[in-house]
């Protein structure tokens, strides 16, 4: 396997906070890797490092060899890395197909008019709004809403989809859509780095794993094993003396 | 309103070619509210070109149009009239390139103190220059360029900006400027590059006023920095774009018209009381129609045809 993504010495500070610290991991072609950690430990300023909503203080990023730290986001989305965001971000005063055609006509091959929308409208079946291209996003239900920002991120063809906690939020039926969902763009062979909270879903949709705290990788690996290492429990649940 | 791009650039031509013949039909006073019509309509217009999409509230307007008037001004007697107008233009966009490139990294109210702020020292840096390096305050500007061939000229701008707008619009470009103006970071992470889509944007805007502001000049006979950097005509601009809204094209002019008309009327009869009236109007316009003229009646349109269906399916229920 070869490694599509590859980060290493990622560092990010605000002010006196070292939000991301020597961070290193990477990738590979067509696999689905779980970002975990508690709250506060530098996942979500990994994903905006990688996608370029942040530049890195040092460290690289790089995407099949090509080093596109510090490049600006719409340089690097057209590159091949999409992304969703923690917090649903759709355009509500846009139709829905609208919504997905912003993700098609402005990357490296873009689509517009009658190809955009035949495009589009097969996008929104894939992720299950078909038939839906003509209502406004505002109308959308939350879980929606997030079907929505996907469908946008697959429609950049993207080389890699960011997903950051894409499950948050959801019930339990919509969570078993959601992942039934994932779980067939992996199929399909798309590769994904995703935050993620929800452990069923880590357990069912990651090969593998990087775990960070406190801004620092402290773990990576085959999730199973990943998830039995004392650090990793002692980050999640504190150590004894705590 | 109509997708066929062919008939809607036709009707517009029929318009516009319909209203080449109001010279001919109006008397003296009606040809200056004319004139005073076509100039706001290019302003609000312009401004609404790149405002509306974009949600950024410019208060420039008159920095442009001021450029404009003064190229006019120093080099109307010396070179000729479309020598002049190119001058005007490239001076237009130079200027709105460095104030894109150094403002629309600023959001909200920060791009609105300091469009307004640019304007006064844009209005500051030529009077200093006009006092102290041309010993003048005012200059005069003897063309011989009457009321009818302003008009026409105006015309003519508002004719292009419409067609820039129209093809703007259902051109990627516009698409863009929508997705920046619904989300911004959406924006940048769907691949388009924002801050060229809005200078890009902004530069074509300042032309269009630039260009109105060169036309006008002539009407003025005698200016100075105090009436071409007025900044009541940024103001104004913006009262009259958002009465008529600006999520259309044709929106800004529902506002136009009648407050051209309002305006003129309460210049005549209350000189002293102008500006407090102004200022109310502004804010009754900002709470009473936010969406603007267009925007309600949009609204208006959308509810019938909500109870319309409510009805239809109230009948078929009942059957």
């Amino acid at each position: 396997m070869t490694a599509l993504l590859e980060v290493s010495g990622l560092t990010k500070r605000f002010g006196g906070l070292v939000a991301v610290r020597e961070a290193a991991f990477s990738v590979n072609e067509g696999e689905v890797m779980g970002l975990l950690g508690p709250n506060g430990s530098g996942k979500t300023t990994t994903m905006n490092l990688i996608s370029g909503s942040l530049k890195p203080d040092t460290g690289s990023v790089r995407l099949e060899g090509r080093d596109i730290a510090g490049r600006r986001p719409h340089a690097i989305a057209r590159g091949g890395i999409a992304r969703t965001f923690q917090l649903v971000r759709v355009i509500d005063d846009m139709s829905v197909r609208e919504n997905v055609i912003s993700g098609l006509a402005f990357r490296e091959n873009p689509l517009w008019g009658v190809s955009a929308n035949v495009e589009a409208e097969k996008l929104l079946a894939r992720v299950g709004l078909g038939g839906r291209g003509g209502v406004f996003a505002a109308e959308l239900t939350y879980v929606d809403q997030k079907r929505l920002e996907l469908a946008r991120a697959l429609a950049l063809s993207p080389r890699l989809l960011l997903l950051d906690e894409w499950l948050a939020g959801l019930n339990a039926t919509e969570l078993d859509g959601g992942i039934d969902l994932i779980h067939s763009l992996a199929n399909e062979g798309v590769t994904i780095l995703m935050v993620e909270h929800v452990m069923s879903a880590i357990r069912r949709l990651c090969s593998r794993c990087v775990v960070m705290n406190a801004g620092a990788v402290i773990a990576a690996g085959e999730t199973a094993a990943v998830m039995a290492e004392p650090a990793v429990i002692s980050a999640y649940l504190g150590d004894e003396d705590d | 309103m109509t997708d066929r791009p062919v008939i809607a650039i036709g009707l517009g031509a029929l318009v516009f070619a319909a209203l080449a013949f109001v010279p001919y039909m109006v008397d003296g006073y009606g040809m200056s509210l004319a004139i005073a019509i076509a100039n706001y309509t290019i302003l609000a217009t312009a401004w609404a070109l790149f405002s509306g999409p974009t949600r950024y509230i410019s208060l420039a307007t008159v920095a442009f149009f001021g450029v404009g008037a003064y190229t006019v001004a120093v080099l109307g007697e010396v070179l000729p009239w479309p020598v002049v107008m190119l001058v005007a233009a490239i001076n237009g966009c130079l200027l709105a390139l460095l104030v894109g490139l150094s403002t629309l990294r600023l959001a909200g109210i920060y791009f609105v103190i300091f469009t307004f702020g640019l304007t006064e020292l844009i209005r500051q840096v030529v009077t200093w220059y006009e006092v102290k390096v041309t010993s003048t305050v005012g200059r005069y500007v003897f063309l011989d360029i009457d009321q009818q061939a302003i008009y026409w000229q105006l015309l003519g701008v508002a004719a292009l900006l419409f067609l820039s707008g129209y093809l703007i619009g259902r051109s990627r470009l516009g698409f863009a400027l929508r997705v920046i103006g619904g989300d911004e970071m959406v924006a940048r992470h769907v691949g388009i590059d924002t801050t060229r889509a809005k200078l890009l944007l902004f530069v074509l805007s300042a032309l269009f006023m630039t260009l109105t502001g060169a036309i006008m000049a002539p009407r003025w006979t005698y200016i100075d920095p105090a009436i071409a950097f007025n900044p009541q005509v940024s103001f104004q601009t913006v009262i009259m774009a958002l009465l008529g809204g600006v999520q259309r094209l044709w929106g800004p002019l529902l506002g136009v018209i009648p407050l051209t008309l309002l305006f003129d009327w309460l210049n005549a009869h209350f000189p002293n009381h102008y500006l407090l009236i102004l200022g109310i109007v502004f804010m009754l316009i900002v709470y009473l129609l936010p969406q603007g003229v267009a925007g309600a009646l949009a609204r208006l349109r959308g509810l019938r045809s909500r109870k319309e269906r409510a009805s239809a399916a109230m009948k078929e229920a009942r059957q």
